[in-house]
Formats: C-alpha cells, structure tokens, sequence
C-alpha cells in the first residue's frame, strides 16, 4: 500500500510539473509491473491530461463564454454609448480590419462596441468582444487610425492575450473536475464548483484589463499585428503612428484609464516607427473622410 | 510463404501509416457559423456554409487557408482558424464523449465553460450587464458588407489570401 501510495504520488507530482509524458511512461511502467492495476492506470491517465492543460486547451466555445462575460463585468463599470450609427460605423471597420487578422474566425466572430466614457481605454474581451470609449475614438483623427486602434484590440484577441491571464490554478481545478466526470452530465455541484473557477477567471483577466495591464511585450505585439493587419486591408500603417502621437499629447501620467494598463504611448512609438516602412499616404479618400466625420460627430 | 512473412509486417505498418495519415486528413469545425468559399481568400464566393462540429478532410493549405471537402463531397477552402483537430463532441453524454479518454477531448465535449455555467454565473452576478453584451453580438457586419464598405472609401485589401 505504502508503495503504491509513493508511485501515484510520484507519477502526480511529475505531471503538476508539467512532465505529462514522463508521467504517462511512468504510469504505463507501473501498470506493466503490477503496480498499479489497470483502473488506476486510466484513472491516472486522465489527472495527467487535465493537469497538463494550458490556456491553449480551452475551446473557442469556452472562449466565448469566458468573452461574454468579461465583456458584461466591464459594462458594468463602464456604461455602453447608446449610438446605433456610430457603433455600426466601428463594427463595420472593426470586421473589416478582423477578417485580415491572423484569426478572422471566432466562435461566436467580431463584435465592437463604444463605451460612454471620456476615459481613453479600449478592452478585448476573449472571442473578438472588444470595447472602446468615446475618449479613445477622440484620439483618432482618421478612419485609418480608427483602424489602427481596432486591430491592436484584434491582436489582443488573435493572441489569447486574455485567456493568458486566467491563472492556471483555476484551469487546473476546472478542467480537473471536467475530467474526473468523464462522459456524463454534470451534476448542480459540478457546475456549482466549475462556475466558481470561472467567476475566478473572469476576474483574472477583468483585473488585467481594467487594473494591472498586460505584459508591455503583449502590448507590443499588439501594436506589430496592428501595422500588418492595417497593411493587408490597405489602411496606412502610419495611422497607428498618428493616433498614438494623439494619445501621448493627451497622456496624464496620474490618470486612471489606460495610462494605468499601457507602456506610455513614447515608448510604443519608439517600437511602432520602426516597424513602418516609408512616409504616410497624404492622399485623402474624400468619401472615406466624410463617413469618419459623419460616424464621430458628437462623441 | 517466406515472402508472405517477410512482406507482412510492413504491409502491416504500411497500413497503419495510411490509416494514421487518413485520420489526421481530418478536422472539425470549431466556430459556431463559417463559410467555405471558392478560393483562398475573403473575396472569394461562398460555396457552401458549415457549423460547428462538422467534420471536413483536408485536401492542402495555403497560407492561413485550407482546402477542404464536406460530407456532400463539396471542396473549397475554409480559412485555418475555423478549424481543429480535435474532434468536437456537441453534448456531453454523446457515445464520443464517453469514449474520449483524455481530458483535451473532454475539454471539447460541450461541457466546461457553457450556457449552464453562465446562467450559474449571471445568477450569483445580478448586476453584470448582459444585455448590451446580447445586443452586441447582434451587431453583424457579413463579409460581403465589410468588402463593399472597404471598396466605397477606397481601401483595397493586399492581403487576406
């Protein structure tokens, strides 16, 4: 009995360390000699997919449900702009900057909103539910740079940057709990117990995108997927250049939006030239202009 | 007879590498609505629409777009991140998810994060709005309408293929 505790106990160890194939052969070992019987085995197996799950196992459907209701917590602090000619104006640049994203397709696709608020701040929830204040729109003096702005969000999006933030206690906890009830419905403290795990997630990355930020280097990736999605769509890429010469023009180092969750739009700037190659386009698409002044007249 | 024992092992794995290649020939749709389309790029017509879990084999790729063919036979191309290879199981309870051996398929058998887990959610979260997040997704833009409003204020797409 002690032996068989110290082999289960090593082979659990090995896949919390992320071993999941060393624990694998050692379970296949343990089975081989006796062991472990054939049930312990199996019932191993699956502890050790579960615990070596990531971020990156969890399907866009779940995805899209984590998205949801990232985006709900967010508006609750933060009042939607209750404008249906603007917020159709930034869902149809929004999709058309989308479709030429690394990941055009989501589970439940694209959907933009404006929020209601002088802040300048945007977020990305999970799945494309990306949110944008009028204070950020104010920042763009183009469509071009409306653009930008939306695609660093699609970047944000493409790259799981929210997903990244769960902490993996809680996915370890919930899909360890979807494992051990292989194969049949879940029972009210199932769900009960799965929903606390993502009431937690959801505050993971709520906290992220209102509070501490991401990482400066998933901001910077951001930025390089905006000036190649802005590229292939035929957007001038120096519009993200613009904007976020705006931006820093507006930058109070003290105020509570995005200044709290971003590197200091000097910082990207230094990063983003570089990326942008030759001068701006000058040419102005007459039609293009008009609709840009027609959709943020007012905001 | 000594040829037959010779020829058979290798007739043996030849068969296996076939039937392993066969099946990673095919995968699965994973976002709720997609389309297939004529040629490798948003631009291209649709040839046929697809659902989530629907099972396509891989024909090629070419750049973040794959060729596929349905079940009636209709090929066309999908891009990539529609797809996976894992299989979708729809509900929980299915013959595939009690079958599934491994948490990664388990993850994908309808269950986890899902409309129950949300209303247990939005249960114990009265106040997060919901509403605006329905009537958000709502708000679609088809692809044929993006195209047509890059067209109109003079954007012309280099990429997307």
């Amino acid at each position: 009995m002690k032996k068989l505790t110290l082999i289960t106990l090593s082979l659990a160890l090995l896949a919390i360390a992320g071993c999941a194939t060393m624990a694998k052969v050692g379970t296949q070992v343990a089975q081989g000699t006796g062991a472990i019987s054939e049930e312990q085995g199996e019932s191993l197996y699956r502890a050790t997919d579960a615990l070596a799950l990531t971020f990156e196992d969890i399907t866009p459907e779940q995805e899209y449900y984590i998205g949801r209701a990232v985006a709900a917590t967010i508006l609750q602090r933060y009042p939607a702009l209750d404008d249906r000619e603007a917020n159709e104006y930034l869902n149809r640049v929004g999709q058309s900057v989308a479709l030429m994203s690394d990941r055009p397709e989501t589970f439940g696709g694209y959907h933009f909103l404006l929020l209601d608020s002088d802040e300048i701040n945007a977020f990305a929830a999970p799945g494309g539910l990306i949110l944008v204040t009028r204070g950020l729109v104010a920042c763009c003096m183009t469509e071009d740079a409306l653009a930008a702005v939306l695609a660093h969000e699609v970047g944000h999006v493409a790259n799981k940057d929210g997903l990244r933030a769960i902490k993996k206690s809680r996915l370890t906890s919930a899909l360890t709990t979807l494992a051990l009830e292989a194969g049949r419905s879940l029972g009210s403290e199932d769900v009960k117990e799965l929903t606390e795990q993502f009431a937690g997630g959801i505050d993971d990355i709520t906290q992220t995108l209102v509070n501490s930020g991401y990482a400066r280097a998933q901001e910077h990736q951001a930025d390089e997927a905006a000036v190649t999605v802005l590229d292939r769509t035929g957007y001038d890429p120096h519009a993200l250049v613009d904007m976020l010469e705006q931006m820093d023009r507006r930058w109070d180092p003290q105020g509570h939006g995005f200044e709290r969750t971003h590197p200091s739009p000097g910082d990207r700037l230094a990063k983003v030239r570089g990326l942008v190659p030759g001068s701006p386009d000058t040419r102005v698409n007459d039609q293009r202009a008009a609709r840009f002044a027609d959709a943020v007249d007012g905001l | 007879m000594r040829d037959t024992r010779r020829w058979g092992p290798l007739a043996l794995i030849a068969l296996a590498a076939v039937t392993a290649w066969a099946a990673s020939q095919m995968m699965s749709v994973q976002v709720r609505e997609g389309q297939v389309r004529e040629r490798p790029s948003f631009l291209g017509k649709v040839v046929t629409d697809v659902e989530y879990g629907d099972r396509m084999t891989v024909l090629s790729s070419q750049g973040g777009w794959t060729k596929v063919r349905d079940g009636d036979g209709k090929t066309g191309w999908i891009h990539t991140s529609a797809l996976t290879e894992k299989k979708v199981v729809l509900k929980a309870g299915d013959i595939d998810a009690e079958t599934a051996a491994s948490g990664e398929e388990l993850a994908l058998a309808g269950k986890g994060f899902n409309d129950e887990v949300e209303a247990e959610f939005r249960s114990g979260n009265p106040d997060v709005d919901y509403d605006w997040v329905d009537r958000m997704e709502r708000m679609v833009v088809p692809v044929d309408e993006a195209v047509d409003f890059l067209a109109d204020g003079g954007v012309e797409p280099r990429g997307g293929e």
